[in-house]
Formats: C-alpha cells, sequence, structure tokens
C-alpha cells in the first residue's frame, strides 16, 4: 500500500470563494452495454467521516456507465482485511470486484482512509491506497479511490476527481462556477450582472480564460484561479475580443479578435502579451482548438459561404476543409488522443453534437436534442460535456463518446451552459 | 430600470414607425450631455441642425434575416441621418452593438454579430464618420432583448443598436 497526502493546489482550489448556492443534481437517462458488476462494501468506521465515502465511489462507479453496483446487504460486520473476505458468496451475487476499507481518525486529529480492491474470480488483492486526509477533502478522497477502481478495471484513467467549469444564468446574475466532474462542491469563480461566457482551463487546471461582457463588449480574461478578485484584461482591443483556447503546454493562448476587420484568430502569451495573428481571411474565423499535440488549430469559418470546420498549422498557413455534410458545422474540439473531432452540426434546423473519426472520416451523430451546443471533452476522452435544453430550460449533458450512455445535469430555476471539463491534476 | 425602460422605449419608437420609416417632425439629438442618465432615452426632442432633418436619430436599430448580415434598404435612411450628424459632430462617438437569435454557436454568433456591427460602422463610415469615432462590438446571443423560443422574438434579437458616447 502506498500512502499519499494532496498537494496544497488542490486544497488551495477547494478552498476559494464561497460555495455555490444551488447545486447540479444528476439525472441518467442511457445505459452503456458493457457494465463491470462491482461491490462497494460499507467502509468500517466510516461514521468518522462527514458524508458516507462509499456512497460517493459507488455513485461515481455508476454514473460512469462503465460499471454496475452490486447489492452489498447482509454483510456484517463489513470486512476490512482480505483474509475476512467470503469469496464464493460475492461470486454467488456475481461481482466481478469488490471494494473493502476503513475509515478512522488519527491521533493528530486528522484523518485516514485505506481501501483495497479485491479480484473475486482470483481471489486476490488487485490494489489499495491508503490517504490521509482533513473532514474536507472526503469528496476528493472518494472521487481518487473511484479514480483508481476505474483506471485498475478500465484500463483508462478515470475522471471523477477532475473538475468542471459552467456558466450559470439567473435573471441577470451570470455566475462562472467550478464544481466536481459529479457537480457537487460547487464554488463561484466570478459573479457579473453582465454576461460571461467562452470559459476555457489552462492544462495546469489553476488557471481559466473567460469572456465578460463586463465593460458592454466582450473583452477576454484569464483568471489565476487561487485568486479571489479579477485581473486585469488579457485582450481588449477595439471590436470584440473572444473564444479563447490553450495550448497544450499552456504557454499560449488563441484567441479571435476584430481590431483588424473580421473575426479573425491570433496567437497570443497568457499575459496578453506577444501578440501575432494567425489567420488572413475576409471571412469570419473563430472558435479555435489546438489538437493534442499542440501542432495544428481547428476552427470554424465561413469562408467557404457556410461555416464550416478546417484545421490549419498552429503556426498559421494554409487551412484545410474538414466538414463538408450540411451548412452549419461549428465548435470543433479534439479528443484527447486526437482521434476524434466532436462538434456541433445543424440538421433539419436542429443543433446536434456530432463525432468524426479523424482517420476514417466516418460522423455519427450523438444526440437529438433541439439546441446541443459547446460540447468539451471528459480529459480521459470517454464522455463528452454539452449543453442543451429542457422545457426551455439550460442545462449540461453528458454522453459516452460512443453515444451509448447519456446524463443530465441541471439547477433548478436556472440556465446552465457552457460547460468545460478541467483536465487531469498532478497526483 | 433604465435599461428596461430604454429598451421598451425604442421598441415603442420601433413599432411606432414601423410603416412611415421616414419622420417629419420631431428629430431627437443623442443625448450625450447627460453623463448622469447614460442610457436615457432622446426624449428631449431638439431639431439636431436647423435645416429640418428628414429622418428622426432616435432610431437606432437596424434589423437582419438570419444568419445574414447585409443591411435592407429600409435603413439606410437612418444610417444616413447618424452618418451625417457624426460627420458634422466630430467630438461624438458612437458604439454599434451587434446582436444575434439564439440559435447555433455562441462564439459563432459573437462573429456574426461582430460583422452586423462592422456592416453598420461600414455605411457610417460612408456617410462621413470616422473610422475612429464609430466602434463596432458584438454582444452576439448574449444580450437577448425578447427571450422567447419562436420567430416572434428572433426577429428582434438579429439586431444592431447604435449608443452615442455617454449612452453606454
Amino acid at each position: 500500500m502506498s500512502s499519499r497526502t494532496f498537494a496544497p493546489l488542490l486544497a488551495a482550489i477547494l478552498l476559494l470563494a464561497e460555495p455555490a448556492r444551488a447545486q447540479l443534481t444528476i439525472e441518467i437517462i442511457g445505459g452503456g452495454a458493457i457494465q463491470i458488476p462491482i461491490a462497494v462494501l460499507p467502509f468500517a468506521g466510516e461514521s468518522v467521516l462527514p458524508q458516507s465515502i462509499t456512497e460517493i465511489i459507488e455513485q461515481d462507479l455508476s454514473r460512469s456507465g462503465r460499471f454496475r453496483a452490486i447489492f452489498v446487504g447482509g454483510v456484517s460486520p463489513p470486512p476490512t482485511e482480505i483474509a475476512q473476505v467470503s469469496f464464493p458468496e460475492w461470486k454467488s451475487r456475481l461481482a466481478d470486484a469488490i471494494v473493502i476499507g476503513q475509515a478512522q481518525r488519527l491521533p493528530d486529529g486528522k484523518l485516514e482512509v485505506r481501501f483495497r480492491l479485491l479480484d473475486v474470480l482470483k481471489q486476490s488483492q488487485i490494489g489499495g491506497i491508503a490517504f490521509t486526509l482533513t473532514a474536507a477533502q472526503t469528496r476528493l478522497t472518494a472521487h481518487k479511490i473511484a479514480d483508481f477502481i476505474y483506471e485498475k478495471m478500465t484500463g483508462e484513467r478515470g475522471v471523477f476527481s477532475t473538475r468542471i467549469a459552467y456558466i450559470v444564468k439567473q435573471g441577470t446574475r451570470h455566475e462562472l462556477r467550478v464544481a466536481d466532474a459529479d457537480g457537487q462542491n460547487a464554488q463561484s469563480i466570478l459573479i457579473s450582472p453582465e454576461p460571461i461566457m467562452s470559459p476555457a482551463w489552462a492544462p495546469d487546471g489553476a488557471r481559466m480564460a473567460y469572456v465578460s461582457f463586463q465593460n458592454k463588449k466582450p473583452i477576454l480574461f484569464v483568471q489565476n484561479l487561487t485568486a479571489s478578485k479579477q485581473p486585469a484584461p488579457v485582450a481588449n482591443y477595439r471590436g470584440s475580443n473572444s473564444a479563447p483556447a490553450w495550448s497544450p503546454d499552456g504557454k499560449q493562448l488563441a484567441a479571435v479578435l476584430t481590431k483588424d476587420g473580421t473575426s479573425q484568430i491570433y496567437l497570443m502569451s497568457p499575459d496578453g502579451t506577444n501578440l501575432r495573428r494567425l489567420t488572413f481571411s475576409q471571412a469570419i474565423d473563430t472558435e479555435p482548438f489546438f489538437t493534442p499535440d499542440g501542432q495544428s488549430i481547428y476552427f470554424t469559418s465561413d469562408r467557404g459561404g457556410s461555416p464550416q470546420i478546417y484545421r490549419m498549422p498552429a503556426s498559421g498557413g494554409e487551412p484545410v476543409r474538414m466538414t463538408f455534410e450540411g451548412d452549419y458545422n461549428v465548435s470543433p474540439r479534439v479528443s484527447p488522443d486526437g482521434k476524434n473531432l466532436a462538434y456541433i452540426s445543424r440538421v433539419s434546423g436542429r443543433f446536434q453534437l456530432m463525432a468524426m473519426d479523424l482517420e476514417s472520416k466516418q460522423v455519427q451523430t450523438l444526440t437529438d436534442g433541439q439546441r446541443d451546443e459547446s460540447p468539451s471533452f471528459a480529459p480521459n476522452g470517454r464522455i463528452i460535456l454539452y449543453a442543451t435544453d429542457v422545457d426551455n430550460r439550460g442545462v449540461l449533458a453528458a454522453v459516452s463518446s460512443d453515444g451509448r450512455f447519456k446524463q443530465r445535469l441541471g439547477i433548478q430555476a436556472a440556465d446552465v451552459r457552457e460547460p468545460s471539463w478541467g483536465p487531469f491534476l498532478g497526483n | 430600470m433604465k435599461k428596461a425602460l430604454f429598451s421598451a422605449l425604442t421598441l415603442a419608437l420601433l413599432y411606432g414607425c414601423a410603416s412611415t420609416p421616414v419622420e417629419p417632425e420631431k428629430p431627437a439629438e443623442p443625448s450625450v450631455q447627460t453623463p448622469a442618465a447614460p442610457v436615457a432615452p432622446p426624449l428631449a426632442a431638439r431639431p439636431v441642425q436647423p435645416a429640418a432633418p428628414q429622418v428622426d436619430l432616435s432610431k437606432r436599430s437596424v434589423f437582419y434575416e438570419y444568419d445574414k448580415y447585409d443591411i435592407k434598404d429600409e435603413f439606410r435612411p437612418v444610417l444616413q441621418a447618424h452618418g451625417k450628424y457624426l460627420a458634422e459632430n466630430r467630438g461624438k462617438k458612437m458604439l454599434i452593438q451587434g446582436n444575434c437569435d439564439e440559435r447555433g454557436s455562441r462564439e459563432y454568433n459573437i462573429a456574426l454579430g461582430q460583422r452586423r456591427a462592422e456592416g453598420v460602422k461600414r455605411m457610417l463610415v460612408l456617410m462621413g464618420a470616422t473610422e475612429a469615432q464609430v466602434e463596432p462590438v458584438s454582444l452576439g446571443e448574449e444580450k437577448p432583448r425578447c427571450v422567447d423560443h419562436n420567430e416572434a422574438c428572433w426577429w428582434q434579437n438579429r439586431r444592431s443598436d447604435m449608443l452615442y458616447g455617454g449612452e453606454y
């Protein structure tokens, strides 16, 4: 067993600002095809924690669409060591894996949570970790445990401990929020009577670019998430300043400015210096998005007569058109492995989320909404978060990249929009 | 409050003028001398120039077809009047805010709204304003005047507004 404590940065982000008023609630709509049956047993002594940690772990795993929770009732006391586990019992309950653990208060007042992930068929331990934590880190610890289980069982990194950003509009109140990937633990980053749009996480997870209308026009900001006050603008040129996108190394920001005429794509340092123009068209060029290798930029342009998606070298140069079906293809986002392109297409007056396999150029329709927009890949590429409408109210929705598993995240009496999924964080 | 009042009045003016784009009487001066009331509508009607202008400067909006940014002929007299006013009042500044209806990508709509505002700016410059006097910006679909999800609302949101210094 390895032992870990959390990096100070994470703690700082969690402690930032006031908790947001209403939390996102999650509703699962569809089911995945193949789900791993897993039993998460109650951790011994978990009543020392402010919340049931096993409940959060189980919810994380179920909501991923990759796991099915097995009934764990009738086991008392809960086992804490492998020798105490009755494997035939779990085999008969059709569990492939079980999770056992315990929580306790340490002499110094801190808390400790340790768990083991066990293979039911092999009757052996797959892995385990002991965490030292404060009470406020209970949710984060649960998400880290769920990440560990997810990775061991699927071979891919879990995203439960990552964070999402989104905009909440309630009347004339606009709010930029950051929350856990499950919508809980939301914090306000910025509250404004004027619109806020296009939040974009820096790859380090510690800064966010966004567009604010507080000066009656779109102006671009980059905010350090650990700082409590709004920074100076990084792009406040004549005309409009919008559509920020980070290079994968976090050293450059692509954005759209109109200081030289129509909307064109520029590159700059994240502090706004070293500005240089990337596109030179008479058309609209907007919505830049870097490929994960940093070599190319996808963007939307109407240079061919209708908005379509193009790709160009990140240093500028001749663009290649990527979409040909339909007359409105916008909002390109490349998957973290660089193999797929998610975008929004207008089909018979409806705006739907599409996914293109970049090698075969095969296109799949992932959603069937009326107004689906602003797609954002989870950092493991498995889920795409996007904004949609339910009964004329803005909500967030998530769909697995194969289109099979869907869920919705909404807040009562408010519009939620423009999700941006944050990066994996260090430990 | 003031903004809502302003919008309501602008709307009222618009509807009132829909069938008579050229109003002979009551030309109003842009309320630039009242910094205390930044969005006050030009209620105090005074002739801008003695030689009775043919177009009411209180008309501030241009409307568009879906996905389009070309300026329809019916709005040319309004733009002509504002261009002339800016040409004769070099100290005046104007912010042109382009807007879109809610359909489509938010960022693409910022670009489309910018094009609409840019088109108005070009026309004003043709009519005598200088580049330095007019700044075209976009509000995209972020500041809808009307919030229902149908064409009765959408047409009002596909719009460029001309605001004089002190009004924004």
